[in-house]
């Protein structure tokens, strides 16, 4: 089976759609089982194991935060918070056999309460075509203003 | 109508040995008092050595409300200055670390300064001729803090002139940083990275208080390390399989109320202290091949034993700093208003120690103390309920009195129960009387 780019960046599009309407089982379906979702803490980071990061997480914290969001006793969930995410059309950058590159440009807006925090964004996506359907192998997003004090990020950029 | 505004000793009565008043918390004269009083007159911690590693290196940070200068001098020792030109205020450097090279210059009119401070050169100087200027607190350059102390690399300051002596000040609580930095091989630590900076809109107290209570873990973190505890076992992995990394790290917060009970806490005098004397949640991590080889070179192997069979948990260094010895992670909670504190949360290589160490470390700490933790979730989420909820009226008071029989001695080091609040008054009796450390000799000015 052949991946078209516009099948590249459909599944980027469906993805934070996922993401905006609370599909977190759809998403983590998503994931390859040794995949990472990576938010570096310094601006042009490139280690993310010994200096520390905003998230290095695989996918049994993945399902573990996930799992959180909708836990009787988890109270800074209660209220919930919503997400949001404005995206420009990705760009594909690399295209080898079943792997791809994408990076994709976006605005992420997390509101809970009376808080509403406004977040810039770069995803970087390594997908892979497994058993003919598009996974993410591993995801790396970089937030603008890294090295900020921030609120409370509770759900997923 | 100030109720507390030049009346430390007011303030000091707000702590009554088993409650504490609300305003400690909530009110902004007494959180002015603070600056001016308690962290003028304690030693506070500034930065690590390994953050101005090269002569003219630099480190911006505040103590207290005060912005401050970390900087390697000519000479190769650490200053730590104001950052503050003497001439109309502006500050010298606004990122948060660089190199200066041999001297500051101001960026608005061009006086500069020696690494230590003192005033270098001003443009068009015979413009001050005749003008007295030699007589001002300008002319003697950027004004240093009153003392500054380098322990195995850490770097404490006072602002007062006079006061404590940094000995004095922490007495045997520098064993749980000896130990931290002990630790490594070659007896040092070295900075990794930047640290995480996590927005809190709670007083500063708070922070410090909840690193050493104990009957939180299992209750406020049940939505995060209880859930990971049900996901692990639903895994119904077989029992030689590795356990995933976050087993490791956020699982021990479930431990039950007996386990916190056994661990025990140590005060010491001028409100330090500490939770895991006997254990800790860092007690279990998994062995990394070559470290204790490596610890049994340098220390010998009866030292060696000694330095990692000590487990400490949180050891809390007045007025606030927070360092986890086994981890060598340390957290600042520095004040910005009473209902806002900003948390930095660094983490330290252990200098010839296997890397997989900082790794384990790096990982604690994004999975307990970033803003995107899980963790971390509920506890600023207690903290600011705790906040508002001081709001109301009708009941003034917060209760400390967890395990106080009596009056209690806070000049003598003792260990106690693992749940006891009794740390937490301790911080209190050192804040009270740092609040009023300088009254006396104010007064006498008046």
């Amino acid at each position: 089976m052949n991946v078209s780019k516009e099948q590249l960046i459909d599944f980027i599009y469906d993805e934070a759609r996922m993401l905006d309407e609370g599909r977190y089982t759809e998403w983590l379906d998503l994931w390859l089982p040794d995949g990472h979702y990576w938010m570096p803490l310094d601006y042009q980071q490139t280690d993310p194991l010994n200096v520390t990061s905003l998230m290095y997480e695989d996918l049994f914290m993945l399902k573990l935060r996930v799992e959180r969001l909708n836990g009787a006793r988890t109270f800074s969930q209660k209220p919930k918070s919503r997400c949001h995410h404005v995206i420009q059309r990705p760009f594909v950058d690399e295209m080898k056999g079943d792997s791809f590159v994408t990076t994709t440009f976006m605005h992420y807006v997390e509101t809970r309460l009376d808080e509403q925090q406004l977040l810039a964004l770069t995803a970087k996506h390594d997908l892979a075509l497994v058993d003919g359907s598009l996974r993410i192998a591993n995801k790396r997003v970089d937030i603008v203003n890294c090295d900020a004090a921030f609120r409370n990020i509770q759900l997923l950029p | 109508m100030s109720k507390y505004s030049g009346n430390p000793a007011a303030a000091a009565a707000l702590f009554e040995g088993h409650q504490v008043h609300r305003d400690v918390y909530i009110d902004p004269e007494v959180f002015r008092l603070e600056m001016k009083h308690v962290f003028a007159n304690a030693w506070v911690f500034v930065g690590h050595e390994s953050q101005t590693p090269q002569k003219g290196d630099y480190f911006a940070t505040s103590i207290g409300d005060q912005p401050v200068i970390q900087v390697r001098h000519s000479t190769g020792d650490i200053h730590v200055l104001y950052n503050r030109c003497p001439h109309k205020g502006t500050k010298i450097v606004i990122d948060r670390q660089g190199n200066t090279g041999k001297f500051f210059r101001c960026p608005y009119h061009a006086w500069s300064f020696k690494t230590d401070g003192c005033l270098l050169a001003i443009p068009l100087k015979k413009g001050y001729s005749d003008t007295g200027l030699d007589q001002t607190e300008g002319a003697k350059g950027m004004k240093a803090v009153g003392a500054v102390h380098n322990y195995r690399g850490f770097i404490f300051a006072r602002l007062a002139q006079d006061g404590i002596s940094f000995e004095d000040f922490f007495g045997d609580s520098l064993s749980s940083l000896d130990n931290m930095v002990d630790r490594s091989p070659a007896g040092r630590l070295e900075v990794a990275g930047p640290p995480l900076r996590y927005m809190h809109h709670c007083n500063w107290k708070m922070l410090v208080e909840n690193q050493t209570d104990t009957c939180h873990p299992m209750v406020a973190h049940e939505s995060s390390a209880g859930t990971a505890v049900k996901l692990y076992e639903e895994l119904n992995l077989p029992e030689d399989a590795p356990k995933p990394p976050a087993m490791e790290i956020i699982a021990p917060f479930m431990s039950p109320y007996e386990f916190f009970e056994n661990m025990g806490i140590r005060t010491w005098p001028n409100g330090h202290g500490h939770t895991g004397v006997n254990h800790s949640i860092h007690s279990n991590y998994s062995q990394i091949p070559g470290y204790f080889e490596a610890m049994v070179e340098s220390h010998g192997e009866e030292k060696a034993k000694a330095i990692l069979d000590e487990n400490r948990h949180n050891t809390v260094y007045f007025p606030n700093i927070m360092i986890k010895g086994p981890i060598q992670q340390l957290r600042i909670f520095i004040p910005l208003a009473a209902n806002k504190t900003l948390v930095e949360s660094y983490i330290y290589h252990l200098v010839d120690a296997p890397e997989e160490l900082t790794a384990r470390t790096a990982m604690y700490n994004r999975m307990i103390n970033a803003p995107t933790s899980i963790v971390g979730h509920d506890d600023l989420e207690m903290y600011e309920r705790a906040q508002e909820g001081l709001e109301a009226d009708g009941l003034e008071w917060v209760n400390i009195q967890r395990l106080r029989t009596g009056e209690e001695d806070f000049s003598e080091e003792v260990v106690e129960n693992g749940t006891t609040e009794r740390q937490m008054r301790n911080q209190f009796d050192a804040w009270a009387r740092f609040m009023t450390w300088d009254a006396p000799a104010q007064e006498a000015a008046e």
